[in-house]
């Protein structure tokens, strides 16, 4: 039992030492290597326009259903003007950038994960290293960086598809008064609630990114390997988006609304 | 000049080198012969810097390249071309960017002089017409020829062949074991293959060094080999498995 633990306390400083390592890595690359444009608009186009799909229903969905929920609680207490303010509130520092963050994890960073993982086992990285091109360089940097740009624009869609859905959804099925309820809205929906969000979600990008190149590069052999790469870069990032999140959100407030 | 001194490396339990030694001169065409899984890939992994061995060491011109870090290895591996056993061709890319992938991302040649290198490579390999064609769309003996032009466009200094010839056809093994052979004739480059086909071995090499046990074991010419009547090197050329008692299957 004592060696057991060791093996897997060995095993996970191992990988978080390896996961440091590639953090510094990419940032390294970052400050000396002139990131090849070419490959990070690909690498956008992938994870930015091929998401639209999961981020306008998540985004669409998400809003309605917060906002019938909402408006079903409000109206017991005559307060239904006030559903797109919460609405609003929730979905630019909360629901846009979490959820956002959580499909991009499941739609990207299991993509990322699997090619990265099949070109470690058909070795395909390897080859990559002989022809002196460095895989953080040629790999996780394009990566990184399309994470990073993409996801405070998806999540901005997701935000603003929320807001006018609910919007929608208040006005002609639920039969709020339209005016009153955006002008409650904007009332008290303050700049560092989408503020927060997107701050949020550059570091979201960040994680996804860094976590599947990870996942990928550090693959088991064999095709078993590459689906326990997949399903661990997803399980992970997700992890890591729903816990910084907490995090993130007491830190933000706390700087932001001082 | 390659040189390799008192390498060992072990996998687990598992001591896969132990103690290997030798040098190869300059233009010089070599072939490693052993039993499979006896750590001949992992061998020919250590001289580009792809696997780091527990002790020892490798030079390269004089470089000792055991220490290096991935960054300062690049530079090393820019004198190398590698043949991998399956190819490795990058799946997303078409053989033309394949081929070129090396000076596309220096950045320093031209693009029409990339591929005019790329179609003249191609055709030495008797693959002209092929530039837009996927890795997916190219049976094994072609990936290999494929993979083949790619190690070599960049004209290296040193090219290393993993298993060149495994799960080829005899056609196709013959024919790439010709292309090795015209690579060394024509670039003058110093060529290591890793190989348990000892046809291939004798063609493509004026030297094979035999990897048993962790050592090298044998570092002769191939007639001396093939003749050898040391019992270890009589089995492997032949093909001679050790006997199988009949009490071992009932």
């Amino acid at each position: 039992m004592t060696s057991l633990a060791k093996r897997v306390a060995r095993e996970w400083l191992g990988g978080l030492g390896r996961a440091a390592t590639l953090c510094w890595e990419t940032a390294v690359s970052l400050a000396t290597v002139k990131p090849v444009w070419r490959d990070v608009v690909y690498q956008m186009y992938y994870i930015g326009v091929k998401s639209q799909s999961v981020v306008i229903i998540t985004g669409m969905f998400t809003g309605m259903v917060l906002c019938a929920q909402s408006y079903f609680q409000f109206h017991r207490v005559k307060m239904d003007t006030a559903t797109l303010a919460v609405v609003a509130v929730a979905m630019c520092s909360e629901l846009g950038p979490v959820l956002t963050g959580l499909m991009v994890a499941g739609r990207v960073g299991a993509a990322i994960a699997a090619e990265i993982g099949t070109m470690r086992v058909t070795e395909q990285i390897d080859a990559l290293r002989t022809l002196a091109a460095h895989p953080v360089d040629y790999l996780v940097v394009p990566r990184f960086l399309a994470m990073f740009m993409a996801m405070p624009l998806l999540t901005a869609e997701s935000i603003a598809l929320g807001i006018g859905a609910a919007y929608l959804v208040a006005t002609f099925l639920l039969g709020i008064n339209a005016s009153g309820d955006w002008h409650e809205m904007i009332h008290y929906t303050d700049i560092i609630d989408p503020l927060t969000g997107i701050i949020k979600t550059f570091l979201y990008g960040g994680v996804i990114g860094v976590v599947a190149c990870y996942k990928g590069l550090n693959c088991p052999q064999g095709a078993e390997g590459v689906g326990r790469a997949t399903t661990e870069a997803v399980v992970y990032s997700s992890i890591a988006i729903l816990v910084s999140n907490f995090f993130l959100t007491m830190l933000l407030n706390t700087l932001l609304r001082r | 000049m390659i040189e390799v001194r008192n390498l060992q490396k072990s996998f687990g339990a598992n001591r896969v080198l132990d103690g290997v030694n030798f040098s190869i001169e300059k233009g010089q065409a070599v072939a490693i012969i052993g039993v499979s899984g006896g750590g001949k890939s992992v061998l020919l992994k250590h001289l580009i810097g792809l696997v780091t061995p527990d002790a020892g060491e490798v030079c390269i011109d004089g470089q000792n390249i055991t220490g290096m870090d991935e960054r300062e290895l690049l530079k090393v591996r820019r004198k190398f071309g590698m043949l991998f056993q399956g190819a490795a061709l990058f799946d997303s890319l078409n053989v033309e960017d394949n081929v070129g992938f090396l000076l596309r991302r220096e950045g320093r040649t031209p693009a029409p002089e990339i591929a005019r290198r790329v179609a003249e490579v191609l055709e030495l390999i008797g693959l002209e017409g092929t530039q837009k064609k996927m890795p997916a769309e190219l049976s094994g003996g072609m990936r290999k020829r494929v993979g083949l032009a790619r190690a070599v466009v960049y004209r290296p200094e040193i090219v290393l062949y993993d298993e060149p010839t495994t799960g080829l056809d005899p056609i196709a093994a013959d024919s790439i074991d010709q292309l090795i052979s015209l690579v060394v004739e024509t670039l003058h480059v110093t060529s290591v293959a890793v190989t348990h086909d000892m046809r291939s071995a004798r063609h493509i090499s004026q030297r094979i060094l035999m990897l048993h046990e962790g050592r090298i074991y044998a570092d002769q010419t191939p007639d001396e080999i093939f003749k050898s009547n040391d019992p270890v090197i009589h089995r492997f050329v032949n093909g001679i498995a050790e006997p199988i008692g009949r009490h071992s299957l009932v």
